[in-house]
């Protein structure tokens, strides 16, 4: 496979993935218990790539390092309902100053 | 569909989040186009990573395994596996946009986390879609003008993680899950997800603990609902 191919296969192939969660007609997704479930996804996805972005390091092995803590600082941040921007900025800037002293 | 239109507090505020999350995400566009180029992608092919792959788990995935010498399918599949959560996040963003003809396309292909996220973290459909048309086209762009920075100029703004960004990303997703977190169901849900992506997550190649973890909400769908008695 030469490059462009590659590039061209993974492009068409992600664009298919994420058209075919749009063709599904609606009076199926409507149903019920279905509506339920697409409604769970992006709360599952989401909470499993936090986990997954915070603790896991090359080949998904678990780690704590200046990630975590800027996690947990976001956390907190969040209990003491600070706004978006700011849980934001803090967790960047624990993790950058936690790094900028050596740690993780 | 009859629906008050967004005041412009709202407005403003479900804009600033798009923003914020088309930042933190954009700038992590300097290190893709740099490690692209230098796993021996041409610019045109980075570019068009961005632009048509779109979609940063998958963009660094490929890049990693043609720098490990890998072959061009093992590329194709990972990346792969890696955009069938888009499928599902589709399924959700289909019902809330309830878009047709060339809005649907457009809408499949800003489907991605952070569009999704910001979207659905919305309790009024008129800010659901600003959040996710908003998101969309704020990480498109930025991730595509920083993807040619770095093409360009490699790292030489430094590495994100020294700005603290690959801390920003889960922050910001869960500063988007908080208010959906209000409910029972949600909040056990997003827990027995999270732990099962990390119990999966050193046994499987990348993608795979996440799509995982999706069996938390089907079983949660299947359940009836539970009264919510503490939320």
């Amino acid at each position: 496979m030469t490059l462009w191919t590659t590039v061209l296969f993974a492009s068409g192939l992600a664009f298919a993935l994420k058209l075919v969660g749009y063709v599904v007609p609606h009076h199926m997704l409507d149903h019920p218990v279905i509506s339920r479930v697409t409604a769970m996804l992006p709360v599952a996805l989401l909470s499993a790539l936090v986990a997954v972005q915070t603790f896991t390091g090359q080949g998904g092995v678990l780690t704590l390092d200046a990630r975590a803590a800027g996690v947990a600082v976001a956390v907190t941040a969040l209990l003491l309902r600070a706004p978006f921007l700011l849980v934001v900025i803090l967790a960047a800037a624990t993790a950058a100053t936690l790094r900028a002293l050596g740690w993780g | 569909m009859d629906e008050p239109e967004l005041d412009g507090q709202r407005r403003k505020e479900v804009l600033r989040q798009c923003l914020s999350v088309g930042v933190a995400t954009g700038t992590y566009g300097i290190s893709f186009g740099a490690l692209s180029v230098a796993a021996g992608l041409n610019l045109w092919q980075t570019i068009a990573l961005s632009s048509l792959l779109f979609s940063g788990a998958s963009q660094f995935a490929v890049v990693g395994i043609v720098a490990a010498g890998g072959s061009g399918a093992a590329a194709v599949a990972t990346s792969t596996l890696l955009g069938v959560r888009n499928s599902l996040y589709a399924l959700q963003m289909s019902r809330l946009l309830r878009v047709n003809g060339l809005r649907r396309v457009a809408a499949a292909h800003l489907t991605i986390d952070e569009s999704t996220a910001v979207g659905v973290a919305q309790p009024e459909p008129p800010a659901q879609r600003l959040g996710f048309w908003g998101t969309g086209l704020a990480v498109f762009v930025l991730w595509n003008l920083m993807t040619m920075v770095g093409a360009v100029v490699g790292n030489a703004l430094g590495d994100p993680k020294q700005f603290g960004l690959d801390a920003a990303a889960p922050a910001a997703f869960c500063a988007l899950l908080w208010p959906r977190l209000k409910s029972g169901d949600a909040r056990a849900v997003a827990a027995v997800s999270a732990v099962i992506a990390l119990v999966v997550a050193p046994h499987a190649p990348a993608g795979i603990p996440v799509l995982v973890a999706a069996f938390a909400a089907i079983v949660a769908g299947l359940l009836p609902s539970a009264p919510d008695a503490r939320g």
